[in-house]
């Protein structure tokens, strides 16, 4: 029917306007637009280990940040009695574990020892007792669960006259008593003890380098051996006194509090209450000390943050350096490219332990060591950079919006900066965090193997807290445990966000891995 | 081929002429050290120094340096540790316990590697795959040093499977004897796990992409099990990309790893670098960074040339 009329010839008649009254335009795109970022954000948001990786990549952070805060000690903090002190939480310590306490085998003598300075204190050092036996040669060992905060026990501290005065004044103030009598035996040999001070308490063997054990009473108990003198003026103790001190009224026997010396007092604490006097609060180390009585939960937090801060700047340097000279190469190529190639090629060869110790030889000692640090790592470091952004210049400069906009005007700094740079951000946004973590792992390398020492009163690295405790791996691995599980944790962290954020800027590398 | 092959070689000794360069000249800045007057061998030293014209100009030293390199392969000697020992013979002294270590280490770790990779990427994007990727990402982000204490407190020192630190010569006996074996085991294994956890990335990310290839379908279509398409097409192409890799860490077994060699007190090279930077010898410091230099090159361009040799359809150096 169609096909009958005369196709060619319509009559103007047949025709008619439409939507004459409305203006005709392209539908308004209802949906927001979505962004470069935003894409990427919704990409890495869906990819869940990158997401946990980054919480506890702002985890770590935060420690680093906020422990100075709420640690009770410093990184100058040093406290030598209380070195190699097992990790102690108030938290868990009524539940049996973390509580500063270590399973171990005792033999009778050091059984007793442990013992009597619970006696003394009247807070127990054996938390538990397991188990005893006696082997064919008579010898009695205990299987005990020792308090390493308690054993320290006693130590002779000297004070200055005003010192000790305060000291008494403070005992009376509050009722705790730090001052405790001089004990008779004088013998420094004893492998156990202080320098002896623990040993108030009559032993079988007063002498030698061995104790010989106690010598108890009739009940058991430990026979008191305190320093006595007839004269009450020698003693000439004022303060707070152990129980059954009666200031020598029974005859003629005063307890000696202290011993006077060209520059005091000698006096014998109760380390524990003294320590207590002197810092504020009793002894307790989250995470234990290490061999100098440093706590490790407040040098693990400053080292994380030198680590960070380290890593960072390096990041940020790193990226302005290999982003411009990376343009530079990719955009102008030729003659350009090949001279600045062959220099990132010559700076990528060079071992990097050489050019941090050259660095720190020459410079440690004029700008100091965290800067030539800084140096050496930027001074390589900026190649990797460089040459990812290259690659993307390569990549976008012959396409057709960057002819396009040559040909309407577009200068040499436009065109890289606002047309072709910006389609490398991603892989330079991935590449520094990518480096980050490499970062991390070689100052904490550079740092234990001690070519550079960034050990000073107020400073300390992850890599000087896992050495000072490499010779304590056997005996006390708390040292090394929470710097390495730090490195560990910051170090797997990190390379799942890089490969998140690479996935997420990049869909199409997606599962490659490198 | 041979072209590229000779160009990269001259390109290689050019990079590594520019870098001891500058190495040399900065050493040479540095203030000397004095000769330690503890040592018998301080004549042999000071004489070794007038023959070096340590107190002539930097470029006269520099020439001296490469002429005794060039005729004599004089490194120089000792001067703050090994006193008046020739450099060179001390390296080489140390060499074979560091080749010794890795090259076990490798040998152990290539076929776990291998086979682990393989593993994961026949069963791509199953809970194996899964299981092997994440052990895998957490293996190659874990600094070697915390195996290496891990292994020290649980395997040599807990279960007393291993001594803790290695077996001196002279105990035992001879560099191959077994008691000498067990006590590099601790360090192998902690050097190995990286490894692994590498090549097993590797070899599943080139795996995976190689068995989607159009040829595998065909080796099915004509009739090759699984196992056979597998073995003879699949595996063959992608070794072509791990092979090279696995020939690289083979030269880098020269260098090892200098944390790993002061752990297990290893009288390796590594050890003998760090030593020589502590105690501030410039000789060693100089023939050490040059030979660690050297092995980074050398191992980038096996790696490139092996590519080449072992796929002849990889042109490497033309033009497109």
């Amino acid at each position: 029917m169609m096909s009958e009329r005369d196709m060619k010839n319509i009559p103007a008649e047949m025709f008619e306007f439409t939507r004459r009254d409305e203006k005709i335009h392209d539908e308004k795109i209802q949906t927001k637009a979505i962004g470069y970022f935003m894409d990427a954000w919704l990409r890495f948001r869906r990819n869940k280990s990158a997401v946990v990786a980054f919480t506890l990549i702002v985890i770590l952070v935060l420690f680093a940040l906020i422990v100075p805060f709420v640690s009770h000690y410093d990184v100058t903090f040093r406290e030598g009695y209380y070195g190699t002190m097992l990790p102690r939480s108030s938290l868990f310590a009524p539940l049996g574990f973390w509580d500063g306490g270590k399973r171990s085998v005792e033999n009778q003598e050091s059984y007793e020892y442990l013992k009597s300075i619970g006696v003394e204190t009247g807070r127990p050092v054996i938390m538990r007792e397991y188990d005893a036996y006696t082997d064919s040669a008579g010898l009695t060992y205990h299987t005990v669960r020792v308090d390493a905060y308690q054993r320290v026990g006693y130590a002779y501290i000297n004070l200055t006259e005003s010192e000790y005065d305060a000291l008494k004044a403070y005992q009376d103030a509050t009722g705790t008593q730090v001052i405790y009598p001089l004990p008779a035996t004088h013998s420094t040999g004893y492998l156990l003890g202080n320098g002896g001070a623990n040993f108030w308490y009559k032993l079988k063997n007063e002498a030698h380098t061995t104790t010989g054990g106690a010598v108890l009473d009739e009940n058991g108990d430990f026979i008191p051996n305190y320093l006595t003198s007839d004269n009450p003026e020698k003693a000439g103790y004022t303060s707070l006194k152990i129980a059954g001190d009666d200031g020598g009224a029974d005859g003629d026997a005063w307890y000696v509090y202290a011993q006077k010396n060209q520059s005091g007092y000698k006096v014998r604490v109760d380390y524990y209450e003294y320590f207590r006097y002197v810092n504020g609060q009793y002894p307790s180390f989250l995470f234990g000390t290490n061999a100098y009585g440093q706590d490790i939960f407040t040098c693990l937090a400053a080292g994380a943050r030198l680590s960070f801060l380290l890593a960072i700047t390096i990041s940020l340097i790193n990226y302005f350096i290999g982003s411009i000279y990376g343009a530079i190469e990719g955009y102008y190529g030729g003659a350009v490219d090949m001279v600045m190639e062959r220099i990132s090629d010559v700076l990528a060869d060079v071992p990097f332990m050489v050019v941090a110790t050259l660095f720190q030889l020459h410079l440690a000692e004029k700008v100091g060591v965290l800067p030539s640090l800084l140096f050496a790592f930027v001074l390589t470091g900026w190649v990797g950079m460089a040459a990812r952004v290259r690659m993307q210049f390569y990549r976008f400069k012959g396409q057709e919006y960057v002819l396009a906009a040559r040909t309407l005007g577009a200068g040499d700094r436009r065109l890289i900066f606002k047309h072709i740079f910006p389609n490398s951000l991603g892989t330079i946004i991935t590449g520094s965090v990518l480096a980050i973590p490499g970062v991390i792992f070689s100052e904490s390398m550079l740092s234990y193997l001690h070519i550079i020492n960034l050990e000073t009163s107020s400073l300390t690295s992850i890599g000087t807290m896992l050495s000072s405790g490499q010779g304590y791996l056997s005996t006390y691995p708390h040292i090394i445990l929470f710097p390495a599980l730090f490195i560990s944790i910051l170090e797997i962290s990190f390379n799942l966000f890089g490969n998140g954020l690479r996935d997420a800027f990049n869909p199409s590398l997606r599962g490659a891995d490198e | 081929m041979t072209k590229y092959i000779v160009k990269r070689i001259l390109l290689m000794f050019l990079t590594l002429f520019i870098i001891m360069t500058m190495c040399f000249v900065l050493v040479k800045l540095l203030p000397l050290p004095a000769v330690r007057e503890m040592g018998k061998d301080i004549n042999l030293v000071l004489a070794k120094r007038e023959k070096m014209g340590y107190n002539k100009p930097i470029m006269v030293q520099y020439y001296l340096f490469w002429k005794n390199i060039i005729l004599d392969w004089d490194w120089g000697v000792g001067e703050q540790m090994y006193e008046g020992y020739s450099v060179w013979s001390v390296m080489m002294q140390k060499l074979p316990y560091t080749v010794l270590v890795n090259l076990y280490s490798i040998l152990f770790a290539i076929p776990l590697g291998l086979g682990f990779g393989i593993y994961a990427a026949l069963k791509k994007n199953k809970w194996q795959d899964h299981a092997v990727s994440t052990l895998v990402m957490v293996f190659i982000s874990v600094p070697s040093y915390v195996y290496a204490f891990v292994i020290q407190y649980f395997l040599c020192f807990r279960l007393g499977w291993f001594p803790l630190q290695l077996e001196s010569l002279s105990s035992a006996g001879s560099l191959f004897s077994w008691k000498m074996f067990r006590s590099m085991i601790p360090a192998l294994l902690s050097l190995g796990f990286g490894t692994v956890a590498g090549l097993t990335r590797y070899t599943r990310a080139e795996l995976s992409e190689v068995l989607t290839g159009d040829y595998m379908l065909l080796a099915r279509t004509k009739g090759l099990t699984k196992a056979q398409a597998i073995s003879r097409h699949a595996l063959r192409n992608a070794m072509v990309v791990i092979l090279p890799m696995i020939i690289g860490e083979f030269i880098g077994i020269l260098g090892g790893s200098l944390i790993i060699e002061n752990i297990f007190g290893i009288p390796g090279v590594g050890n003998l670098y760090i030593n020589s930077i502590n105690v501030r010898d410039y000789n060693f410091f100089m023939a050490m960074s040059v030979f660690y230099t050297f092995i980074g090159l050398a191992s980038g361009i096996v790696n490139d040339i092996s590519y080449g040799l072992i796929d002849p359809r990889i042109r490497m150096g033309s033009k497109k």
